[in-house]
């Protein structure tokens, strides 16, 4: 495991840098007590801007209570932050889909050791005035890193919440000068088969890399983080090192991992999923309990951890309880057609 | 005891073990959270059962081929252990479901079984086995007669269903699903190739080979 957190990223941590989970949660009662004393003023006063509530009228007539619970929830109102209990350290480091690492959620914590992340070079294509090859570690010295606390709904119907830490994604875009006409932007994941067993299957479906799209104005969110690092360390592999998106109002497979490759685009690109299966993953993939999923209820969730006589079973919210936030950006959209 | 004897409580040994370990798990799961059955344990749970239940099946429809190729006549008294066995299998399975995964809420159950075809697959093999395991006692083969072999190739029925079952809320890595898919089409296979070669010897006999 140390291995893992320590690889030869440097600066080196020092041990006594590391925030305990002890301290982390500490800090954080302390920041979301004050961020919550905020959601007072601000939430209940029913601040969601006027185009959300148009958009979702005919959803709203019949379910109410999702949105009354968005505001208890404990999302503050910058969205920043959430002041449910966090998932656990060692669950969010060794439950997740990486399928680049084999399909059970345990393959990515035992195999993604085999993943060297040093150096990282970055593909910045497309409808931009900056592209070409960047090291990441040029790419990220002069942005701030922030932290967050998000929750993650995964399509899967299990969610958690995560302590990230990384940059704005809309400070990183800006700096490749987006040309006018660049709509949409696309993720592209690392393809590295001789480090990563999963795309050596020969069982999987699907066409590697693993790419996955935002519209310019979803990456551009004050929301959309590109995270390296999770609980006060550096991104572990399995989670997706040394950098990966963190969309989340959206499922989680929006949200690529060991990104390589960043392409600015004029027409909507097709998305890993969406070619996989399009009857079940459209473009957008934003959390909605109201569209219904073939193979997983969209209506209720899971929150790990989850125990067998307490499966912590909650309501899933519209846009993962960040409707106040991203809700605008949908405005006049059938987010029944658009999934 | 007799060797017949002593051969069913050993098959029922064997194939209660995946409970046995199942119920370790669970016991230690309920001691101490995470601990066994990871973050997620009702999905282990029922995922686990649901894949031993399609396992067992499996087994219980390979046992007249073993017996017919091997000449392994000694099997074929366990062919009713490991059905019956395989649906206790699907009911824990179907147990698991409702209560770890929908919390026993009807209304999900329900919407379930309306929306997701996976879930309908589920339904059609569990609706296809009831009967015959309320049917599997010698009584009932009695007063059925030869209406219970024909009620009993349900089991192909219940198979297939499952199998879809499996295949379609898969979501990814089809490797352990196809196998259980070929092993099923090689037991039809046998049975088929048996019930022709019957045919061409016996021309008004072809049906018992197909049991």
């Amino acid at each position: 495991m140390s291995k893992r957190f320590h690889r030869s990223q440097a600066p080196a941590i020092q041990p006594s840098e590391i925030t305990s989970e002890t301290a982390y949660l500490n800090r954080r009662s302390l920041l979301t007590g004050l961020a919550g004393m905020g959601a007072l003023g601000l939430g209940l006063a029913g601040c969601e801007p006027a185009s959300a509530a148009r958009d979702g009228a005919s959803a709203a007539a019949k379910q109410p209570a999702p949105a009354a619970t968005a505001a208890a929830g404990g999302v503050s109102a910058d969205g920043f932050r959430t002041d449910e209990p966090l998932t656990p350290e060692q669950i969010v480091t060794s439950y997740n889909n990486f399928y680049e690492f084999g399909l059970n959620k345990g393959d990515p914590a035992k195999y993604a050791d085999a993943l060297v992340t040093e150096p990282w070079t970055v593909q910045v294509a497309g409808a931009a005035g900056k592209t070409g090859k960047f090291d990441l570690q040029a790419l990220l010295k002069d942005l701030p890193v922030e932290d967050r606390i998000y929750r993650l709904r995964c399509v899967e119907a299990w969610s958690m919440v995560v302590p990230w830490s990384g940059v704005p994604l809309a400070a990183l875009l800006k700096q490749f000068e987006p040309a006018a006409d660049a709509r949409y932007v696309e993720f592209t994941t690392l393809e590295r088969p001789s480090q990563m067993r999963g795309q050596r299957s020969l069982f999987s479906g699907i066409d590697w890399p693993y790419v996955e799209a935002l519209r310019l104005d979803e990456a551009m969110h004050p929301l959309t983080l590109m995270a390296t690092g999770l609980y006060g360390k550096p991104l572990p592999n399995q989670n997706g090192a040394p950098w990966r998106l963190v969309v989340p109002w959206k499922y989680g497979f929006k949200s690529g991992k060991s990104i390589v490759k960043i392409r600015f685009t004029k027409r909507q690109p097709k998305n890993t999923w969406q070619r996989l299966a399009p009857r079940e993953y459209g473009f957008y993939a934003n959390v909605n309990p109201e569209v219904s999923h073939p193979r997983w209820s969209q209506a209720t969730e899971r929150r790990l951890p989850s125990s067998l006589l307490s499966p912590n079973r909650m309501p899933t919210l519209k846009f993962n309880g960040y409707g106040p936030q991203v809700a605008s950006l949908y405005a006049g959209m059938d987010l029944g057609k658009n999934f | 005891m007799t060797s017949r004897g002593a051969t069913q409580i050993a098959a029922c040994l064997l194939l209660a073990l995946p409970a046995v370990w199942l119920l370790a798990q669970i016991a230690g799961e309920l001691n101490a959270p995470g601990s066994r059955l990871g973050a997620d344990p009702g999905e282990a749970v029922t995922d686990f059962l649901g894949v031993w239940a399609i396992r067992l099946l499996l087994l219980a429809l390979a046992i007249t081929p073993l017996r017919r190729l091997a000449g392994w006549s000694w099997l074929a008294p366990l062919r009713r252990t490991t059905g019956l066995f395989a649906f206790g299998y699907v009911v824990a399975h179907v147990l698991s479901y409702a209560g770890f995964l929908k919390g026993f809420d009807l209304q999900g159950i329900v919407g379930d079984l309306t929306e997701r075809s996976y879930i309908i697959a589920g339904a059609v093999a569990l609706l296809a086995l009831l009967p015959l395991a309320m049917t599997s006692t010698r009584a009932w083969q009695r007063r059925l007669r030869s209406r219970w072999v024909q009620l009993h190739r349900l089991v192909f029925l219940a198979m297939g269903a499952a199998l879809v079952h499996l295949l379609w809320l898969t979501r990814d890595g089809y490797g352990e699903p196809l196998l259980y898919l070929a092993i099923f089409a090689a037991l039809v296979a046998e049975r088929l190739i048996t019930a022709r070669r019957a045919s061409r010897q016996l021309p008004q006999g072809p049906r018992a080979a197909l049991s």
